[in-house]
């Protein structure tokens, strides 16, 4: 059968699965919408998180970062792991206790203020928004990459699947179409990257084939692939360039913001019970950690066949598949010295140019291969049947689609629950209230739309942003909340405020006003945006305990409340039904 | 809440946190210790085909941070029926 009709197949079948899923599921009340009814088992709400986590940058990209980057695109893979362990320990199971639908809530009942609540409301805004900005987009590509539409057609279609099972189905509908789309997306991502794994170290399992021999030598795949990388002039694989103080900040940025991000948050109030809540943190993790440690596999053996197969190949022995890819712009190749030979190596290395690469009579590194080729084209590399391409297509759009839909659930119920239920219209119905979620839920799409299609620059960004944010605001007051019983609304407000500010005009600085100056030298101690949050969420911790013990302590209803939270019993009571 | 029932809380809640930080310290020593200022020490041991600090950074951690959430659950759900506090 032809690869095109087998991508057609593929992804034509998802979309009805999601679709049925979703009719299926349609939400009748508020409650059902906005958390599912908290009727979703732990291992459900596991696979959903997992899915609802784990974006097209995740699918597509990450493997190709760390290729690229070696050890130092471990920070995404610990940043994006551990802070789960937090969620689960620290978060997930006192939020569920407290009952309630969203994280404004939470800040607006803990801290008795409705200027915290509308401070909440705007941080969740502004990070969901950027980050649904480039799940959009990544859609887009996709479907302009398999399916031989426009990017823009892409969007449009991205969206008419979403509108429909996330306005119908809301929180419901979201959850199950989430555990179909792991499903999908993992068994995607694993079948190439066990014939890959196959094919270089003859080891099926790549966790393991990834520390074991190339095949048929005895020498270590990454023993291997330093060597390489050094004769070419990068760093060592296993070292990477950034700085320890660097990574550390990113690491820490990271995995804060994981465990401070609203819609993984809100994903651990589906359940029935506290203890559920913690459990459910370990499912996710369980199937999360399933891409992520296979992410790193994939990055070194395609970092390995791809140096083999350009460096010193004649242009005319090139395999097919650099041909497809190079029609879809994805390499790049230029003869410059004219030679009819690739060159593959760090031009950027002065000293390696000077020593090896002039003496040699190269010309400048002659490929240019872009990121994500390294989970695009593996079922090609490892010679698979046309079915794993189509496979690939609906596992980067299940990867893309589920991780939007969640974000713009969120979205639309800190509109229609935080902002106008409990700010600024309290007197309306509950069928009222679903109707505003819906309308809030298809404008929150067209809007994720438009900025799919248009993007804003700051889109490549939405990484230091929406991780940054959330640390510096977010974690800190919840953990407080929790665990610090003394901690009143003017100490919290100010917290947030601080870290805000102070996080948001760092990222925006280097960013967007400054770019040129964003390097090691100018930065605060030597941490980039990326790890800025870190220091934002510190400086949220020092600003909110002094300010609280300048003022007065919270009012006895609230401690009360804070005793409550930490014990289980009592969360089945339908404290949440409005 | 009675007065029994507030001591049970407040030896539950102390309780939770001494497991909380124990497990917190490991969460903190195989990722930002092994994995990453550790990491330079650690690469001098092989480990298979992997030098140990790098292994921690892309495999280790991941795994443990499993291992721990799991461990966690279960104290928890001990001690929740210990003091009392568990749900119906």
């Amino acid at each position: 059968m032809d690869q095109q009709l087998w991508i057609y197949l593929f992804v034509g079948a998802s979309f009805a699965l999601y679709i049925g899923i979703a009719i299926w599921s349609k939400a009748g009340s508020t409650g059902e919408y906005y958390v599912a009814g908290k009727g979703v088992s732990p291992v459900a709400n596991g696979m959903a998180t997992a899915a609802d986590w784990m974006s097209a940058a995740s699918f597509i990209s990450m493997a190709g970062i760390i290729a690229f980057a070696g050890y130092d695109g471990s920070v995404y893979l610990m940043g994006w792991t551990g802070g789960y362990v937090l969620l689960a320990m620290m978060l997930a199971p006192y939020l569920r206790k407290f009952g309630k639908f969203t994280v404004p809530d939470f800040v607006g009942e803990r801290y008795y203020s409705q200027t915290a609540r509308v401070v909440a409301v705007i941080c969740v805004i502004f990070i969901s928004f950027t980050y649904v900005a480039g799940q959009m987009r990544g859609v887009g590509i996709v479907f302009s990459r398999y399916l031989e539409t426009t990017i823009e057609w892409g969007v449009i279609i991205g969206m008419a699947i979403v509108f429909v099972y996330a306005v119908l189905g809301g929180m419901k509908g979201i959850t199950y179409t989430q555990v179909a789309q792991y499903c999908v997306m993992i068994f995607a991502y694993l079948v190439p990257a066990i014939f890959i794994s196959m094919m270089i170290t003859g080891t099926a399992i790549p966790q393991i084939g990834f520390g074991s021999t190339v095949a048929g030598t005895d020498t270590w795949l990454l023993e291997r692939l330093n060597g390489l990388n050094q004769e070419l002039g990068f760093a060592a694989y296993t070292d990477g360039t950034k700085s320890t103080i660097d990574v550390f900040f990113i690491v820490l940025a990271l995995m804060v913001g994981t465990s401070g991000l609203p819609h993984v948050i809100v994903r651990f109030f589906t359940v029935p019970r506290v203890r559920d809540a913690r459990l459910s943190a370990g499912w996710a993790l369980i199937f999360i950690a399933i891409l992520y440690t296979t992410a790193p596999a994939i990055a070194a053996f395609a970092r390995v066949n791809m140096i083999d197969t350009l460096h010193l190949t004649a242009y005319e022995d090139l395999p097919d598949w650099v041909d497809t890819w190079d029609n879809a712009g994805l390499i790049t190749m230029e003869d410059k010295n004219g030679d009819g030979i690739i060159q593959y190596y760090n031009d950027k290395n002065e000293e390696f140019v000077q020593n090896v690469a002039t003496p040699n009579g190269w010309a400048g590194s002659e490929a240019n291969v872009d990121r994500d080729i390294m989970v695009l084209a593996n079922p090609e590399i490892a010679q698979l049947p046309g079915w794993v391409v189509g496979l690939i297509a609906a596992g980067g759009l299940a990867a893309a689609l589920s991780t939007a839909a969640g974000l713009l659930l969120v979205i639309s119920t800190s509109i229609s629950h935080d902002l106008l239920k409990n700010n600024l219209m309290p007197n309306i119905t509950e069928k009222q209230e679903l109707l505003a979620a819906r309308i809030a839920a298809a404008a929150a799409i067209f809007i994720a739309g438009y900025f799919g299609i248009n993007p804003p620059g700051f889109v490549a960004q939405v990484v230091a942003f929406a991780f940054g944010l959330a640390a510096s605001t977010f974690f800190p007051v919840i953990i407080m909340g929790i665990f610090y019983k003394r901690m009143n609304k003017e100490g919290a407000i100010a917290g947030m405020l601080t870290g805000l500010v102070f996080t948001f005009s760092y990222i925006v600085y280097f960013k967007l006003i400054s770019p040129e100056l964003d390097n090691a030298e100018n930065w605060l101690f030597g941490i980039s945006a990326e790890g800025i949050g870190s220091i934002g969420m510190i400086l949220n911790f020092v600003v909110a305990i002094v300010v609280s013990k300048l003022t007065a302590p919270p009012p006895e209803h609230i401690q009360h409340l804070v005793e409550d939270i930490r014990v289980p019993r009592g969360a089945a009571a339908p404290v949440a039904e409005h | 809440m009675s007065d029994d029932r507030k001591e049970a809380a407040k030896a539950y809640w102390k309780e939770n946190l001494r497991l909380l930080i124990t497990l917190i310290v490991i969460w903190f020593a195989v990722s930002y210790g092994a994995g990453v200022l550790f990491k330079d020490a650690l690469d001098t041991i092989q480990m298979g085909g992997f030098p140990l600090g790098f292994w921690f950074a892309q495999q280790g951690s991941i795994y443990t941070f499993i291992v721990l959430i799991f461990v966690y659950v279960f104290r928890m759900n001990q001690l929740d029926r210990k003091y009392d506090v568990h749900e119906e």
